[in-house]
């Protein structure tokens, strides 16, 4: 039987995915949770950690390609960690996801022609600071289309260009607050001190 | 404070009068509640504060000074195994911490629960290189069930619940706390309120009723099922369940290396011990069964062989505590992440009656051969060197299979886990996962102090007990009547096996010129003798085994003998060798 993860020939096809991830805001946790992927020598292709809209819990996005077979493996092995409330896989179709570019190029470059304010506009970018020296252009996108611009803005000198990790959103209707009251009530048995189920 | 406050909300119970106490004072109190009684260790700089509260302690709270950090981890190990409760073991600040670090890795891979508290620099030194500083929380990380460091002494009583809950729980595991030195000496209002949840950790899942049914449902339609248990049965003590469930279906049993002790051995339907040096027909056999169900195991590679050909006619059914276990090496038809107990307990009632003897009978048959070929020239041998195997038979007859036994890593720990009849469960103590060259003498020493009115016997080879011989100072010192049994080949034995047998002979770096064990012994004070003729050795054995205190036995073994049946590493188990 041939699956959507395999290849003609059996072999585990390689895909990217988006790991999301809630955690406990504690320090040290990003490194526990990094250690899993360097464990299975696994590159990480993006990751962004920030708050989630619950005090007290962090949200990691992390991308990365590899097959269905590991990124499960891994998955769960991030899970079992004692402070992460829950992890998650998701394929491209599974997400609303957003990333952010950043572009310090020169002022000169606008002066004396409209050339590089058209590529600006049609690529829908915008201006985020003008300073005397340089001028930072700001384009949110997926990576081919802040990469596309970049590109364009190439042969005028790009100072500087960065783009930040991904961020996600699943689309399932789970609110996280109710995924985290669900595991508040569900510590399913109590135990005594010798902690013998009881 | 976010973390204390985290640590403290995840704590409920009896609150009792407040005191202003000592960090190190509140340490010592919290391990007392947790109901710890014996610790092992090693004081430096980093720990003083909690070593001079200990002194205070020291009719409630039992200190062993080891000889090397590592003996402490080992010992907590040994504690822990033979008693299911958590060990623990306290160490100094960078290479105390360090030195630590083999037996929390041994104790994670091996599920062992223990709380091994480091002592750390004062925290406003924290990565300034100040001495004796090391990330000892980067370093165990990943070897770790849980780590945190404590800066504040008010941090403690909280860390300290939440360690062992974490510890002893679900699938159980090292914790490290590292306490830095201010955090000892300040003062904080004590209160205990022992941990009972923690909303991220869910350590006993609800079984599945649905998956009950499906993996009943298997089971009643096999012709031929096969239990393999593994350590899981032993940690949620489930043996009675293995047994109503072999015997109710007919159902072959065979352990794990961790999991044996946890099935009877004379019981009609136990066929022995799985993995690289097992059992002949348990390990051919996994490739004829149509059902399997796994118990508290986890498939280690020296089990599976190679996995693309194992088990290769079975639906897997896989009853595991540790859900990233399931589906991690073996694909199962029904992966059932529960408490092995638990499962067991709603499992039975819901599968038929059953007789399998035909199936059944095919082990007895490759027993046989495996008993012609393998067996009677290892613990029956008429001529020649003794034999590892002969020694084994003797002590599991001298000590009607009653002892623990602990053993080392290598050739004599394959011998003593295929030769020795394990009757009593929680009676084997044995590095697994990570094959600890040097565990077997502190780990004994550990399980004496842990169960001081069995027998307990510690096997090793001649490398192994010289990776950690210095404990013989803690048996010394504190008398614990640990008997140990070097079989002493003069080789590195496994790795020599390895070279004959893969590497055309060249027998690299294996050979041992070794010291005179018994003078190293009688320096310690511990009683010894050396046996090198067959004829000496069962009156030997029974005089090491009737001393009262520690007693040091070596046997002189066989130069070059080799563990078999064998499967060749990447092989499929039905590759098994037999010589």
């Amino acid at each position: 039987m041939t699956d959507i993860y395999q290849d003609q020939t059996g072999q585990a096809i390689e895909k990217q995915f988006t790991i999301s991830i809630l955690t406990e805001d504690k320090p040290g946790l990003l490194n526990t949770v990094t250690i899993v992927f360097t464990r299975r020598k696994l590159n990480i292709d993006m990751i962004n950690v920030s708050a989630s809209e619950v005090q007290g819990v962090s949200r990691y996005t992390i991308v990365l390609t590899t097959t269905r077979d590991q990124v499960e493996k891994v998955v769960k092995q991030i899970r079992k960690h004692v402070d992460v409330l829950g992890a998650f896989v998701y394929e491209e179709e599974d997400i609303h996801y957003q990333e952010i570019a950043l572009y310090k190029v020169p002022t000169e470059i606008f002066v004396g022609s409209t050339e590089v304010e058209q590529i600006v506009r049609a690529n829908n970018a915008r201006i985020l600071v003008i300073e005397k020296e340089y001028i930072v252009i700001e384009k949110t996108g997926h990576k081919h289309e802040t990469s596309a611009l970049f590109e364009k803005l190439k042969k005028y000198g790009v100072l500087e260009f960065v783009r930040s990790g991904r961020v996600s959103i699943s689309k399932s209707k789970r609110k996280t607050e109710h995924y985290l009251e669900e595991l508040e009530r569900s510590t399913t048995h109590s135990l005594n001190n010798n902690g013998t189920i009881i | 404070m976010a973390q204390m406050e985290t640590l403290q909300k995840s704590s409920t119970g009896n609150i009792k009068k407040k005191m202003r106490i000592s960090g190190s004072e509140a340490l010592i109190l919290s391990l007392l509640e947790e109901g710890v009684d014996t610790v092992f260790g090693y004081p430096g700089g980093a720990i003083m504060p909690i070593y001079d509260a200990l002194y205070g302690y020291q009719d409630k709270l039992r200190h062993l000074l080891v000889r090397h950090e590592q003996g402490a981890a080992h010992a907590a190990q040994g504690y822990a195994r033979v008693t299911g409760r958590v060990g623990v073991c306290f160490a100094t600040s960078g290479p105390g911490a360090t030195n630590l670090i083999t037996g929390i890795a041994d104790a994670q891979i091996d599920s062992t629960p223990i709380v091994c508290i480091t002592g750390q620099v004062p925290a406003h030194l924290l990565g300034t290189d100040a001495f004796q500083e090391s990330d000892v929380l980067g370093i165990s990380m990943p070897i770790t069930k849980w780590n945190f460091q404590v800066t504040k002494p008010e941090e403690i009583p909280t860390a300290i619940a939440r360690a062992f809950y974490i510890a002893r729980t679900g699938r159980p595991g090292p914790v490290l706390l590292d306490i830095t030195k201010n955090a000892q000496f300040g003062e904080l209002d004590y209160e205990y309120v022992p941990c009972e949840k923690i909303r991220s950790y869910h350590p006993y899942p609800i079984v599945n009723q649905e998956e009950i049914i499906e993996a009943a449902s298997i089971i009643n339609n096999a012709k031929k099922p096969y239990i393999l248990a593994g350590h899981g049965v032993l940690i949620s003590g489930a043996e009675k369940e293995v047994i109503a469930l072999s015997e109710k279906a007919n159902i072959p049993v065979a352990s794990t290396l961790l999991g044996l002790s946890s099935f009877p051995p004379d019981h009609p339907n136990y066929v022995g011990y799985l993995g690289m040096h097992g059992n002949y027909a348990p390990n051919v056999l996994t490739n004829e069964c149509d059902v399997l169900i796994a118990i508290g195991m986890r498939f280690d590679d020296r089990v599976t062989g190679n996995v693309n050909q194992y088990a290769t006619k079975a639906k897997v059914i896989h009853i595991e505590i540790d859900p990233s276990e399931i589906d991690k090496i073996i694909k199962t038809e029904v992966g059932i992440n529960a408490d092995a107990k638990q499962a067991l307990q709603v499992l039975i009632p819901k599968v038929e009656k059953a007789s399998h003897t035909e199936w059944i009978e095919e082990f007895r048959k490759l027993e046989k051969i495996e008993y012609e070929k393998v067996v009677k020239g290892d613990v029956y041998p008429q001529s020649g060197e003794i034999k590892m195997g002969e020694v084994v038979r003797m002590l599991s007859e001298i000590s009607k299979g009653e002892a623990i036994v602990v053993t080392d890593v290598g050739q004599h720990q394959m011998i003593a886990s295929r030769y020795y009849k394990f009757r009593k469960p929680n009676h084997i103590v044995t590095s697994g996962g990570l094959g600890t060259m040097g565990f077997a003498l502190p780990a004994a020493m550990g399980a004496q102090i842990g169960q001081i009115n069995e027998k307990v016997i510690a096997i090793a080879g001649d490398g192994g007990i010289q990776m950690t011989i210095q404990e013989l100072g803690t048996i010394f010192q504190y008398n614990i009547p640990v008997k140990i049994v070097v079989l002493n080949n003069d080789f590195l034995g496994m790795v020599r096996q390895w070279q004959q047998l893969f590497f055309e002979k060249r027998y690299s770096f294996t050979e041992m010129t070794n010291p005179d064990f018994i003078k190293i012994a009688d320096g310690y004070g511990i009683p010894g003798k050396k046996v090198t003729k067959r004829e000496e050795l069962q009156d030997a054995l029974q005089t090491m085994y009737d001393s009262d205190g520690p007693y040091f036995l070596e046997v002189k073994v066989e130069m070059e003998e080799n563990v078999f049946p064998m499967v060749p590493s990447g092989e499929s188990v039905s590759n098994i060798r037999l010589e």
